[in-house]
Formats: C-alpha cells, structure tokens, sequence
C-alpha cells in the first residue's frame, strides 16, 4: 500500500534534483529559476501528502500560498532576466559581479 | 492495485521529467519537461484526494509559469551552448552534494518510518468535513480562519505584477508617442496663417 512515505521519497528526490539543477547549470539562470520551481514543487508534494494522510486541509492551504510565492518569484526573477540580457546582451551569470553601482 | 501502479506511473514520471529539465541541453527542452513534471505532481496529488490543488497547479505552473517561462527563453536571443561550459566540471561536486543531501533525507524518513520521530497530531480543526468535497472544505477554511493570509498573497501577486512591470518598462525614444495634453493646448492661430503672395511669386514658410 502507497503510504505517505513514498510521497516523501518522491518529492525528496524531486528536491535533490533541483539542488543539483542549480549546480549543474551556473551559467544559465533560465534553468536555475526552473530548478527553483522544481525544488518549490516538491514542497507543494510534501505539504499535500502530509495533508492527505493526517487529514488536515492546513497543507493545502499552504501549498496555495507557496504556489502564490512561487508565481510572484517566477515573474519578478524573469523580468530581472529581460533587463539584464537588454543591459548586457547575456544571461551567463557568472559575471554579474561586473554589476557595480 | 490500479493505485499502486498509478503511483509509481506518475512518481516515476514526474522524477525522469524533472531530471530531463536539468540535463536537458536546450532550455526550451527543458520547459516542456518541465511541463510534463508538473502534469505527472498533479496526477500525484489527485492520488490522494487533493484536487483542488492538482488543478491549481495545472492552471497556474502549466498555463502562466511554463508559458512565461517559454516565452522568455523563445524571446531572447542567447547563445546557449556557451552557457553549457563548465557543466562537466562542476557535475563531481553537484553530485557529490546532492547524494549527501539524498541520503539524509531518506535517513530522516527511515526514522520517521521506524516511529522514532513524533510530529505531533493535528487537533482535527482543519480536517475535511463529512460529506463535503475537497474544494468546498478548501474553500471554507480559506475564507474563514485564513481570510488575512490570503489577501496577503494577494498583496504578494500585486506586488509581484507591479515590480516586474517597473522593471521591464522602458521610455523609448524611436517611438512616436501620442502627447495628449500637448495636443488640447494647441490653438488653430499656433498651426495656421493666412498668406497673400504676389503673382508669380512663391510662399516662403
């Protein structure tokens, strides 16, 4: 039987795979920003199997503010991405310390 | 049964797409699978009843997030390969901590398993009501005893939607705006004068 374990598992795995995301790609903010979203969504897996199993609806409700969170993150951190490659012609952020003043 | 196999259909899914997404060469790629992670979490939490945030999350990451996303990454122009070097250079130390940060986890939910570890109960407050859907039972809570968060993550998206506005704005100057005050102040003896040349003769403006 599937028991909230498995869920953990899951979204665990889910977390390291945006962590390594993150390392793997540190040029290319693009990718971070969706590592970022992976590792958001296996909170949102985490909060909704806890949810489910103790039968309380709290975890719900917070994976709809972490999904708003989220939402606002993606946005706010694109359009950082659209000056920066309008101000420099490239997304590799590696060099962003020449960002002075 | 159908349980069981539908679980491991989407968790396994959901892992190889989101590992898809961050080795895939071509960001584009990379949304699309991301897309598909999303889909198969979703299928993963209607599994276990909560389908009012299965859906939310196929409506808000899958119709606005990932279609930002591919938006952008269309948008700009971006050499991509030159953003690919140095990934086999730091993949030692990224796997080295993410197995680290693998093992614990796996550790912590093996103790939490073998019953070592006490969450706490909840006090029954927040459970699903007998005979009422999950959205409904969503619904109540969230209008009632988290009223206040949840106009705060209205702030939040407000605030989110205002900053990436003044933040991508620009003045721009090869562009013919319309200036609407400038057009009421102007007078008909401002743009025209009566002339009377003389025969033959032309108009010097």
């Amino acid at each position: 039987m599937i028991g909230v374990e498995h869920y953990v598992v899951v979204s665990s795995i889910l977390f390291v795979l945006g962590v390594l995301g993150i390392f793997l790609n540190r040029k290319n903010v693009i990718v971070i920003l969706m590592a970022i979203e992976l590792i958001l969504l296996a909170v949102n897996i985490n909060l909704v199997a806890f949810s489910a199993f103790l039968h309380d609806l709290t975890g719900q409700i917070f994976a709809m503010f972490v999904l708003t969170v989220a939402a606002g993150e993606a946005a706010v951190g694109l359009a950082i991405l659209v000056i920066y490659f309008r101000a420099r012609g490239t997304i590799a952020v590696d060099d962003v310390n020449r960002m002075k003043g | 049964m159908i349980h069981v196999i539908a679980f491991y259909l989407f968790a396994v899914m959901t892992v190889a797409s989101g590992a898809i997404t961050i080795l895939s060469r071509n960001p584009v790629h990379s949304v699309l699978w991301l897309i598909l992670a999303f889909f198969n979490a979703a299928g993963l939490m209607v599994l276990v009843g909560a389908e009012f945030i299965a859906m939310l999350l196929v409506i808000v990451y899958v119709g606005a997030v990932a279609v930002l996303f591919l938006f952008v990454v269309m948008m700009l122009d971006i050499d991509f390969a030159e953003l690919r070097a140095g990934f086999v250079r730091y993949f030692p130390f990224g796997a080295l901590v993410a197995i680290v940060l693998l093992a614990e986890m796996v550790l912590g939910i093996g103790a939490y398993k073998a019953g070592a570890i006490v969450l706490g109960t909840p006090d029954g407050t927040a459970a699903t009501p007998a005979g009422t859907s999950n959205i409904q039972a969503i619904g109540t809570l969230l209008y009632s005893r988290y009223l206040f968060l949840f106009e705060a993550a209205g702030v939040i998206l407000l605030v989110a939607m205002i900053g990436a506005i003044v933040l991508t704005h620009r003045q721009r100057s090869d562009t013919r705006g319309q200036n609407i005050s400038k057009q009421n102040q102007r007078r008909p003896q401002d743009a025209t004068f009566n002339v009377k040349p003389e025969i033959g003769q032309g108009v010097q403006i």
